[in-house]
């Protein structure tokens, strides 16, 4: 068997193979975050770390109910906490759950270098395969949302699986069973857009006129949406972005790179990657990034 | 385009050689990706009915351990999560009921009985028989010399005050029964529970 | 929680006051979402922050902590003003009707009948007129000066919205919108339900909080019915089944009360419990209290008991105090009148008021026992730990026993939950190490001590020796054998006194309460469970989750006390003649020869409508109390009284300022604050990812709230120079606290009388045991004062001083 029958790859990083194609009817999922019911006890959170076998350390407190203080490489899920007034100068404390998004065409998948590291399955979850995975760091990079993280223990990359594990034996992710307002819900795509709708309804009854879906065309879409009071303003919810983008270096990347290296110099890659992960992983640097940038602005001036 | 070998390996050459590999046929097929999603682990694990140690909700949860109650198999417990049966909860668990599995299995469990001398300075582990034996012979004597038979009118009151008790608030009802026919079988009247903090 | 917490879906607004239900129960508040999204219900949060409930809130006004009393009595004020109220539920099913004594009255701040140097009352005036029956008068058409409902109009009519506003500081608008949102539930076919929690029982006017609510919710017609209710959130897991079962100074199991000194006989004792009704016709179950406590005696003492030593009840301790609860236990210990302290389950090192008196108290015992599965603080409090806790260990002459318990996951037995359902769980593996089961050590004690009372005598050794232990494992009990002791059996053929025939054969297990007898035939440990175990097997363990209608009742899921009935008062739910007053979610009706619904009827089941049996049987007029007699400490009417440590004068009546029967020990009164020297309201309170003092035992729970700290207002922060998530002490007169900030704008200065009043938040959970990071615990700075009636301690308002400071030496 070299695939799971129920979890067949729609994408693959780094790869031109074609993916199965004959079984098309495989439903997509999502999970969708209904933050008007959320009341941020980070049951989410807890049961996340439980079910994945994660620990992180014990921080500190540093000022707010978010802990730990940022997602990493054993920290899937976050509540972020945002103390905001409206414009009536009621007090509104706007609750998110922060996790990977599972973008229907996704930056990190783009980006990554590494051949099966990222993956995306007929459903719709992206998957990081970790033993692929070379810590390059090009998937934080390519992620318009800033989610993965990586390990300075194993030098591997590491967000959300959308419990793929559960999902594949027809289960709930952990997060969503355990959420005790129903504030995380799963199902369908379809099914998930239409619950949204009837929540959308529901908040406009209350005052809420800006009520809405964010499930951002700009990535294609996403397998996890949020319900927002206020879709008008993303941004209002501890920074999500009003209009995510994947960079530009990705972008790039996809679309001059990769033709390029297969027109001609693939061998001589192969040379410096065999001696490269013998000597062990890397991450992109800032000023790699900035390096990679400028040979990226070089190269698209010289083919424009 | 000169790129140096630095700039190669970290902007393109990885790139490069996934592609090349997909190419050559190295590509992201095969068995590695069968073992892409994480065994689910629950399979054959024991499930019990239980209810969550916490709050009055009652949550029903389903504690999953490790073993099939078999003769030489130690059950050890791996994973707790809700109990989609259960009318209140229908599943779902606080931040406190899904880390369950950490309570349990906390380093600060207590393992053996442990005694500390007047005026020690550190606990010594003993056995149960040391401690329930001191611990009896201490209640009694306390008992002995300071119960009240008779008040000042000389009325029947049979109280004894100088040992008092605070009861559990997660035990059994069944082990508060018995408790209370316990304490108040000495005349025990010092006697509380967690009900007001 | 007299409705369930499905039920809780059922209502048309959910207040959440003196409570913060979705950071505390979020399993249960689950709830209240389905409310709002299922039946457009409102959420309504009155509270001196904005929880995590508020954040979800459809409407949120602030209050100073401590002011509850006279926030609600504006409410009622508001409904009898506007005419509010349920009239035909009010009329037939409260006593508002009823008239009053003569010599009733309150002036200044009391009540009539007050005894200065006794700090208590005479409460003889605190009744009804009595007819020459001896039943209650009343007067229907509400003329009558003294009748309740026209003393209580008089009584509230000082609650306007200016005093409401300048006592609570919740602006005056936001308070009538409140009570606007409550007034539309008036309606007959309209819910509101009330969840509250130790927002409201921690205050030295606890109980009158509730019973403020609890006149608000018959007021409107929402006790009873489905979605409405009053609904006491309970914190354990199984302190409602603890309370059940009595472990308390002053009960006995199923709320039978522990004899007293004035009561030197059975008889007398029965006297005050007989319950007479004070209404023709009326059940006054309470009037079958002999059988339970005649049949208590059997299950305890079996043969040993009997109708010639007056059921043995010389053998049952008195108390010559009301109450020796954990503040008096303390003071005690601190006066070295106690010499041994056994702890089961629990920390009163971080659990109870004023920290250093606690250690002190347990440095003067000769012996301290705890039974835990967890390190607790209590067990190491002779331990040096710091500035967190300070101690001489050589100095304290303790002995101290740590006694390894099972938890949950490792032993069968049930659990009372918050809607008094009890339900059975399995044991999943066995006890690390050596730990054992409660049961097992607590029977390891019990039985060493029979055996040094057999051999050497010692006081009174009778009921040591007498107590009934017929366990099949002497040593270890099993939870089932327990169970159906508490349930009950038939000790002889019972016969049917009409028609002689056996209606119940000797050993059989009862199916309830009803079958319980006062001559020794029958035995039940815990009158109230009766029916959990009956020869059909164990109901608590019973799993049918279908619920008719999806009404939230599920009543073949486990078994709830009393007889299997999920809400109390369900006859309220219908009208005088039977007729649901919400068609569309009824719970009882009367079929014209029986009442039938989805609920156990908490009321005769073929009693006719027509013989105006009241609906809230346990009392003796079978109606709802609007005024409360004589069985509340402070009067029968809730008074607003500031909390004993208070920032302003009571501006109602400034001479009688705090509760005046409230009980301070003269070295507690000593270590009260004064607004000068602590000028800040400060209330404790927990944090949904704690729980107590236990999950920071628990890995993850110490991950997602790792470290002490308090929650402070931006203006005040600004003022004190106090940074975000900064350094700060936040000291009382009985102790300090180093501890983080978090600056936010969740809190807010309110004005009181004028005055901006600022409060700071003090989350409870942390120690200097466990995972977490060590801490002192919020009980360093809390006063050790509680509650009038029950003594629970006043955590919920007291004052502090807060400074920056510098982060402490690592």
């Amino acid at each position: 068997m070299s695939e799971l029958q129920s979890q067949d790859y729609v994408r693959i990083s780094a790869t031109t193979m074609t993916p199965p194609m004959a079984r098309s009817h495989e439903d997509q999922v999502a999970k969708l975050i209904d933050v008007s019911r959320c009341i941020g006890c980070k049951a989410c959170q807890s049961a996340c770390m439980e079910w994945n076998d994660l620990r992180p350390e014990i921080g500190h407190f540093e000022g707010s109910y978010e802990n730990p203080a940022d997602l990493g490489p054993s920290v899937w899920t976050l509540m972020k906490f945002a103390e905001h007034e409206n414009e009536q100068g009621n007090l509104e404390w706007l609750i998110r759950k922060d996790g990977c998004m599972h973008c229907e065409d996704p930056g990190c998948l783009k980006a990554c270098p590494a051949p099966g590291a990222i993956v995306q399955y007929a459903n719709g979850i992206v998957d990081f395969i970790s033993d692929k995975c070379i810590g390059c760091g090009y998937c934080v990079k390519g992620c318009p949302f800033n989610i993965p993280r990586i390990s300075k223990q194993d030098h591997k990359s590491y967000k959300c699986t959308l419990c793929s594990d559960r999902v594949s034996v027809g289960l709930e992710p952990a997060c969503v069973k355990a959420c005790p307002t129903g504030a995380i819900m799963f199902g369908a795509k379809t099914d998930m857009q239409q619950q949204a709708q009837l929540r959308i309804v529901e908040l406009k009854t209350r005052g809420f006129e800006n009520a809405g879906l964010y499930d951002p065309q700009e990535v294609g879409g996403t397998h996890v949406m949020y319900v927002l009071h206020h879709a008008d303003k993303p941004s209002l919810y501890s920074g999500l972005p009003d209009k995510p983008r994947i960079s530009a270096t990705v972008d790039l990347w996809k679309g001059f790179i990769k033709p390029l290296g297969l027109a001609g110099i693939a061998l001589a890659a192969l040379a410096g990657f065999f001696h490269w992960i013998s000597a062990g992983p890397n991450e992109v640097t800032e000023e790699d990034e900035a390096e990679g940038e400028r040979v990226l602005r070089e190269g698209e001036e010289k083919l424009s | 385009m000169a790129l140096t070998r630095r700039e190669f390996i970290k902007i393109t050459g990885l790139g490069l050689a996934a592609s090349g590999l997909g190419v050559l046929g190295f590509g992201a097929s095969g068995e590695a990706q069968a073992a892409a999603v994480r065994p689910f682990k629950l399979t054959h694990a024991t499930e019990t009915r239980n209810t969550c140690t916490y709050c009055s909700v009652a949550c029903g949860i389903l504690i999953y351990s490790m073993g099939d109650r078999a003769k030489n198999a130690r059950s050890n417990i791996i994973h707790i999560e809700g109990d989609p049966d259960h009318p209140v909860n229908r599943g779902t668990l606080c931040p406190k009921g899904s880390a369950l599995l950490d309570v349990v299995h906390a380093p600060t469990r207590l393992k053996a009985p442990r005694y500390r001398a007047a005026g020690g300075t550190e606990f010594k582990e003993v056995s149960w028989d040391f401690a329930l034996d001191r611990i009896a012979r201490l209640m009694k004597d306390d008992r002995d010399k300071n119960f009240i038979a008779k008040n000042p009118a000389g009325t029947t009151v049979n109280r004894w005050t100088t040992t008092g008790m605070l009861a559990a608030s997660a035990s059994s009802s069944e082990t508060a029964y018995l408790t209370w026919k316990v304490a108040r079988s000495l005349g025990m009247v010092v006697f509380d529970n967690q009900a007001r903090v | 929680m007299t409705n369930t917490w499905q039920d809780i879906k059922n209502a048309n607004v959910v207040v959440v006051m003196g409570g913060n239900a979705a950071e505390a129960h979020p399993c249960g508040f689950k709830w209240v979402i389905e409310a709002k999204i299922e039946n457009g219900a409102k959420l309504v949060v009155v509270d001196p922050r904005f929880t995590r409930t508020a954040s979800v809130a459809d409407y949120y006004a602030p209050i100073r902590p401590g002011t509850d009393i006279a926030f609600l009595n504006g409410v009622i004020h508001y409904l009898l003003e506007k005419d509010a109220i349920q009239h035909e539920y009010v009329r037939a099913y409260t006593n508002a009707s009823l008239i009053v004594k003569d010599g009733f009255g309150f002036q200044d701040g009391l009540f009539s009948g007050y005894n200065e140097e006794k700090h208590s009352y005479d409460k003889s005036s605190w009744d009804y007129e009595l007819d020459k029956d001896g039943y209650a008068q009343s007067d229907d058409s509400w003329q009558h000066p003294r009748c309740v409902i026209n003393l209580l109009r008089q009584h509230v009519s000082r609650y306007t919205p200016e005093m409401v506003s300048r006592i609570c500081g919740t602006p005056q608008d936001k308070f009538l919108h409140v009570c606007e949102l409550f007034a539309s539930t008036a309606a007959p076919d309209k819910a509101m339900t009330s969840l509250f929690a130790l927002g409201w029982t921690q205050h030295s006017v606890g109980a009158q909080n509730i019973r403020n609510m609890a006149m608000v919710q018959l007021l409107l017609g929402n006790i009873g019915v489905a979605g409405g209710g009053m609904n006491a959130l309970r914190g354990h897991s199984n302190i409602q089944g603890l309370t059940d079962v009595g472990l308390l100074s002053n009960q006995m199991p199923g709320y039978l009360t522990l004899p007293n000194d004035r009561e030197t006989s059975f008889d007398e004792y029965m006297k005050t419990k007989l319950y007479k009704p004070l209404r023709a016709g009326q059940t006054s179950y309470w009037q079958n209290y002999r059988k339970f406590v005649v049949s208590l005696q059997k299950a305890l003492f079996a043969d040993a008991a009997t109708k010639d030593n007056d059921w043995a009840y010389d053998w049952l301790p008195k108390l010559d105090v009301p109450l020796y609860d954990i503040i008096r236990a303390f003071e005690m210990m601190n006066n070295g009148q106690m010499n041994g302290y056994i702890c089961q389950g629990f920390n009163p090192l971080q659990a109870f008021p004023d920290r250093g008196k606690i250690r002190r108290g347990l440095g003067k015992l000769k012996f301290l026992v705890t039974m835990d599965p967890l390190d607790t603080e209590t067990s190491r409090f002779w331990q040096d730990f710091g500035p967190q806790n300070p101690a001489k260990s050589a100095e304290i002459q303790t002995e101290v026993f740590q006694l390894p318990t099972t938890c949950f996951a490792e032993e069968n037995g049930s659990l009372v939950n918050s809607a008094r359902w009890l339900q059975w769980h399995w044991k999943a593996a066995d006890a690390p190490g050596e730990a054992k089961s409660d049961i097992w050590i607590m029977t390891g004690i019990f039985q060493r001590l029979r055996e040094l009372y057999r051999k050497e005598g010692g006081a009174f050794p009778d009921p040591v020796l007498g107590m009934s232990w017929k366990y099949t494992d002497p040593r270890e009990p099993d939870p089932e054998e327990l169970a159906k002791e508490m349930n009950g059996r038939a000790l002889t053929d019972l016969i049917d006194p009409a028609t002689n025939a056996v209606v119940t054969k000797a050993g059989t297990l009862l199916d309830g309460f009803a079958q319980l007898r006062d001559d020794g035939s029958t035995a039940s440990g815990c009158w109230i469970f009766s029916g959990c175990f009956t020869e059909k097997g164990n109901q608590m363990a019973r799993r049918d989750a279908s619920d008719p209608r999806e009404q939230g009742i599920a009543p073949n899921w486990a078994w709830a006390w009393p007889a299997n009935r999920r809400i109390l008062y369900n006859r309220a739910s219908a009208d005088p003649d039977g007729k649901p007053w919400n068609p569309a979610k009824p719970v009882i009706s009367w079929n014209g020869s029986k009442w039938v619904g989805i609920d156990v009827p908490d009321y005769g089941p073929t009693v006719k409508p027509s013989d105006g049996v009241g609906p809230f049987i346990m009392n003796a007029e079978g109606m709802g109390r609007l005024f409360a007699r004589d069985l509340m400490a402070e009067g029968p009417f809730p008074e607003h009284y500031e909390p004993l440590e208070s920032p302003v004068e009571n501006v109602l009546h400034p001479k009688v300022s705090s509760n005046p029967v409230a009980r301070v020990f003269a070295d507690d009164r000593a270590s009260f604050g004064s607004p000068k020297q602590f000028p800040y309201v400060a209330t404790t309170y927990r944090l949904t990812e704690h729980f107590h003092y236990w999950t920071k035992h628990a890995l993850i729970n110490a991950i997602l709230q790792p470290e002490e700290f308090i929650e402070i207002g931006e203006v005040l922060a600004k003022e004190k120079g106090i940074e975000q998530g900064g350094w700060v002490k936040v000291s009382s007169k009985r102790g300090e606290v180093i501890c983080k900030a978090y600056v936010t704008k969740r809190i807010k200065p309110m004005t009181v009388d004028g005055k901006p009043t600022h409060v700071i938040g003090v989350p409870i959970h942390w120690g200097f045991t466990g995972q977490a990071r060590k801490g002192y615990g919020a009980n360093t700075l809390t006063p050790s004062v509680g509650d009038a009636n029950t003594q629970t301690p006043e955590f919920k308002a007291f004052l502090v001083n807060v400074e920056r400071t510098t982060a402490p030496a690592a």
